[in-house]
């Protein structure tokens, strides 16, 4: 450890005016101790770009509970623990754990090596078996029956013998509903760490005989060409020509609203009726896709909000009548991947290279439908519906007076709504109004209160001591955070923004600054969006900009991928780039060096 | 043998290298191997053989040297400079005069699109280059001891710059060298390498991998406006520029402020240096022996303010430039350092018709390191993370 100035220590944060009293929203195992001055926690802006409701805190505290008892008591990394989490003014901050005695990392490796290699040896087959798993338990939390309590039971209920009342299933039912969302995160990092390992191996390799090399080159010999997130795009391209063929095209026009598009549809006879069936089996499972990365009760589905689709849509019934939209150059682009790698492959200087460069390679490319696809399974698929049976609990705690609003629940932690709904359960049982009115409300309002405060608060990007090194692979991967960055948080030039260069070129344009995919009908053609994350629902703009910059991922992150697809120059993890660019600025994207500057304010 | 032969008739670089000394030899290479470099010829070491017959009949002076001892500095400089007398004010032979004057005549009368706006009739300007052959593999060690004069003009200005490459191999450093290594005189021959100047729109070097990192995956290329020569002298911080071999992506650009630019005088700038503002130095047209990169009729001027800080490459200049130097590195089957010029040409000529090079030879730096290898491979691949999250962090 080196003591550096750049970053103010834990202990030093001081709370935000309005919202002195944000603890109360968050559990007490969140909150930073005084020995916690000591390490070195960075800010999680890539999951946790916005101050988090007390409900969501459900997205760090589950995932932090899975990928530590998988790094640490499942697979037993011989170096690392799990990750940490502490929240700040709203914000999640993160630390690594690692093992540093050099007897226990052998201790730990012992046991480490026939895991992992089980995992290896046998990947394919054990990712077939994850699916099956994760989609029941989609299946399972789609089954699950949120409904108000009635007055009496069903008869029955009497007849049957069944013996239990709804107000048990309302707290069963809710349970389950967390239940199944901690297990989703455990098979979400059952296979992910060992996914990222063999990225980094590679990485490193070609970092090291090719030390000029980018991540994105490296990137582009790995990645696979038919992955799911391309899906849900791909399916919208469909429906748009489906439009055209059917000949309901002209009411996909820009700015068209989703709701009247189907009204309207509905009265266009056998086309209109074929153009609506084909939507409802494209919605169900790929619009089940969030518009951000399922980290926030907000980021809705394309199937919670249409916007996003109908804003895309009429793009691209406009690109089928203009002569069609090309389908995805796949074979060019797997030609292109295997020129790459066999290029590189051929530079280096000896056979031995040569064959350990085939095998990382081999492992990052049986590892990678994995590590891309888990994201549509786990964080859009699965989590989309968790937050639907969340809402759909509000709505029962709002009939029954607790809440003003469905929405209210996002403000109590899990806990909270289990014990709103076991005052529920007890009103209903006793004959008796709740006094969850009196206690919930004011509680809800001061955190909306103080959500707001906490929203103009800028978080430092670390806190603590820099350390030696940063070696913790998923940080490295995933998060793009290497010492260069950290370097780069502490000594800023106010014009330049520094990111991962994540695709490369290099051009000028006009910044659209975007915090939600919501917003996409602002966007200009030809402009430069830059937003917070990016997410498979954000693929259909791709076609409309010059450039994509994000606050957050590394060089095999969503957009990464995409930009590289479309040739795009893109810089990503830039850290705070919606917050130093405005729309309206002029901006040059550098995507070789990851830079962008701002040109003209 | 012929005294003199052009460039793009001799025949192989192998049989040549003897002939014609190794800077010929591999500009016969370069063009065998379709590279375009500056057309010229080579006068030959029969020529230089010829010229040693009334310079030094009987050969009295040269095994006088023969006799010295390495670590005889002072024995050394007198027998040298006797030498170089003799070969600067011996007359020539005849046939040697002839055979050169007539092929630089037929290099000034020919018109070549590679010659760019150097091409005039009549008197070219020409760059006279030495061109030693060794007996041992040390002509790296002899390159910084060898002449070249740019932008000489005339068929005596010529004759004389090639006499002052010939005596060039009586530098008291060359000399001193080969006492040391107690090489045989008689085995020591300069063969000249004559050459039609280039006014280049930009040059520089280039090197098939970092010679920062040593990456063999990317071409570095450094360039400035003008002339090379400022570069290599060390009047501008060139712009440079990495560019990948295999993905064609520019991974690092770099512009300098390029504050003087290099022209050769007679020819005056290219096209796009116009403007270029008088001239602040002016080279000297005879540099005193033994003083090795002097630059003859080379003028340094001002660049001009809008082009200072402008990138002297486009984006497909450079991917051109990489592209000849793949060709030159795969040719010779090992990394190359380079010297290129990108010649101006009407609009719409191929950026890689511009090219033309100067000199290529083996990179020499990274080659001679060790280097250990990145990765083994391992009996199972997966072998490979098991490792890596088996280290300590």
């Amino acid at each position: 450890m080196t003591d550096q100035a750049g970053f103010p220590l834990p202990s030093q944060i001081a709370d935000v005016p309005g919202a002195e009293n944000w603890r109360s929203m968050y559990q007490y195992f969140t909150r930073f101790q005084p020995e916690d001055d000591k390490r070195f926690w960075f800010y999680n802006s890539m999951h946790f770009p916005e101050p988090v409701p007390a409900f969501d805190t459900i997205t760090s505290e589950v995932p932090y509970e899975a990928i530590g008892a998988n790094t640490a008591r499942l697979f037993v990394l011989p170096t690392t623990l799990g990750i940490e989490h502490r929240i700040v003014n709203g914000r999640v901050y993160i630390t690594a754990n690692p093992v540093l005695d050099p007897a226990e990392i052998e201790r730990r490796a012992a046991e480490f090596g026939p895991r992992a290699g089980h995992y290896f040896e046998n990947w394919n087959s054990l990712y077939e078996g994850w699916k099956e798993r994760v989609r029941a338990l989609i299946t399972e939390i789609e089954s699950i029956q949120v409904a108000d309590l009635p007055e009496w039971e069903s008869a029955e209920t009497v007849f049957g013998a069944v013996g239990v009342a709804s107000n048990h299933y309302l707290l069963e039912n809710f349970h389950r509903v967390i239940a199944l969302y901690s297990k989703m995160w455990h098979h979400h990092t059952e296979m992910l760490q060992l996914g990222y390992g063999a990225y980094v191996v590679f990485f490193q390799f070609c970092q090291q005989a090719f030390p000029e090399i980018s991540d994105q080159t490296v990137g582009r010999m790995v990645a696979g060409i038919d992955v799911i997130m391309y899906r849900p795009d791909d399916e919208l391209k469909g429906l748009a020509g489906l439009a055209v063929d059917l000949g309901v095209d002209d009411l996909f026009t820009d700015g068209c609203d989703a709701a009247s598009v189907l009204a309207a549809l509905e009265t266009r006879g056998d086309a209109g009726a074929q153009w609506l069936d084909a939507f409802a089996k494209a919605r169900d499972p790929w619009f089940h896709v969030s518009t951000g990365d399922g980290f926030y009760h907000h980021h809705l589905s394309w199937n919670d909000d249409l916007t996003v689709p109908f804003a895309a849509l009429p793009g691209y019934v406009a690109a089928v009548r203009a002569g069609g939209i090309p389908p995805r150059p796949t074979a060019q682009l797997v030609a292109e991947r295997e020129r790459i790698a066999s290029e590189y492959r051929a530079l280096l200087p000896t056979d031995d290279e040569k064959a350990a460069f085939d095998q990382m390679l081999g492992l990052c490319r049986l590892v990678f439908p994995f590590v891309e696809d888990h994201k549509f399974y786990c964080e859009h698929w699965f989590t989309t519906r968790f937050f639907q049976k969340v809402r759909a609990f509000g709505g029962v705690l709002a009939r029954a007076g607790l809440l003003t609003e469905a929405d209210d629940v996002f403000h109590l932690h899990h806990t909270e709504v289990d014990q709103a709904l076991t005052d529920v359960a007890l009103a209903w049982a006793a004959g008796t109004p709740s006094p969850g009115a009196r206690h919930w409300q004011p509680i809800i309002a001061e955190r909306k209160r103080m959500l707001s405060a906490l929203k103009d608060w800028s978080p430092p990007a670390a806190l603590g001591p820099v350390p030696e090194a940063l070696n913790d692979p998923a940080v490295r991967m995933l998060w793009g955070i290497t010492a260069e960055r950290i370097e780069s948080w502490m000594n800023p030039d106010p014009d330049e923004v520094v990111g991962v260069a994540a695709s490369s070129g290099v051009v000028e344009g006009t910044a659209r600054v975007l915090f939600d995919v919501s917003e996409i009908a602002q966007l200009r053609e030809g402009e430069i969006l830059v937003v917070p994350v990016t997410a498979p629902s954000w693929a259909p703009v791709f076609s409309k900009i010059k450039a994509a910059v994000s606050d957050i991922g590394g060089s095999m992150s969503h957009a990464a991928i995409v930009a590289r697809e479309y040739g795009m120059p893109a810089v990503v993890g830039c850290g705070d780039a919606t917050k130093r660019i405005r729309t309206g600025d002029r901006v040059r994207v550098d995507g070789d060096r990851g830079t962008v500057r701002v040109l003209q304010g | 043998m012929a005294f003199v032969v052009t460039l793009a008739a001799a025949a192989s670089a192998e049989t040549a290298r003897g002939a014609v000394g190794g800077k010929a030899a591999s500009l016969v290479e370069l063009t065998g191997a379709g590279v375009a470099v500056p057309p010229g010829y080579a006068v030959t070491v029969s020529a230089f053989a010829a010229a040693m017959t009334r310079a030094d009949p009987g050969g009295a002076l040269r095994a006088s040297i023969e006799a010295l001892d390495g670590a005889d500095l002072a024995g050394i400089a007198a027998a040298a400079a006797r030498l170089r007398s003799a070969v600067a004010s011996a007359p020539l032979p005849d046939e040697v005069a002839a055979a050169i004057t007539a092929a630089y005549a037929a290099l000034g009368g020919a018109t070549d699109a590679t010659a760019g706006n150097a091409a005039v009739a009549g008197d070219a300007d020409v760059a006279v280059r030495s061109s030693a052959t060794v007996e041992d593999s040390a002509e790296a060690s002899f390159a910084g001891l060898q002449d070249t004069y740019l932008g000489v003009s005339g068929a005596s200005s010529v004759l004389e710059h090639v006499r002052r490459c010939w005596a060039s191999l009586y530098n008291d450093e060359s000399v001193a060298y080969r006492r040391r290594l107690g090489l045989p005189e008689a085995g020591v021959a300069m063969a000249v390498v004559v050459q039609r100047m280039v006014a280049p729109r930009a040059a520089g070097v280039m090197f098939t991998r970092s010679p920062v990192t040593g990456d063999r995956s990317v071409i570095a290329i450094e360039g400035t406006w003008g002339l090379g020569s400022a570069l290599v002298a060390g009047d501008v911080t060139p712009d440079s520029w990495v560019i990948s071999k295999v993905t064609g992506e520019i991974t690092s650009r770099r512009v300098s402020a390029k504050t003087k630019t290099h022209f050769h005088k007679k020819n005056g700038p290219p096209a796009l240096l116009a403007q270029l503002t008088p001239p602040t130095r002016q080279g000297s047209p005879a540099p005193a022996a033994g003083t090795p990169g002097e630059l003859g009729w080379v003028t340094v001027g001002d660049t001009p303010a809008e082009l200072r800080d402008e990138p002297c490459l486009t984006d497909d200049e450079i991917r051109a430039l990489a592209a000849v130097a793949r060709r030159v590195e795969a040719h010779y089957g090992a990394p190359q350092d380079i010297e290129w010029a990108l010649l101006d040409a009407p609009s719409g000529t191929p950026a890689e018709s511009r090219v033309v090079l100067l000199q290529s030879r083996p990179e020499t730096v990274w080659a001679s390191r060790k280097v250990t290898p990145a990765a083994t491979p391992k009996p199972r691949a997966a072998d490979h993370v098991l490792a890596l999250f088996g280290k300590p962090l």
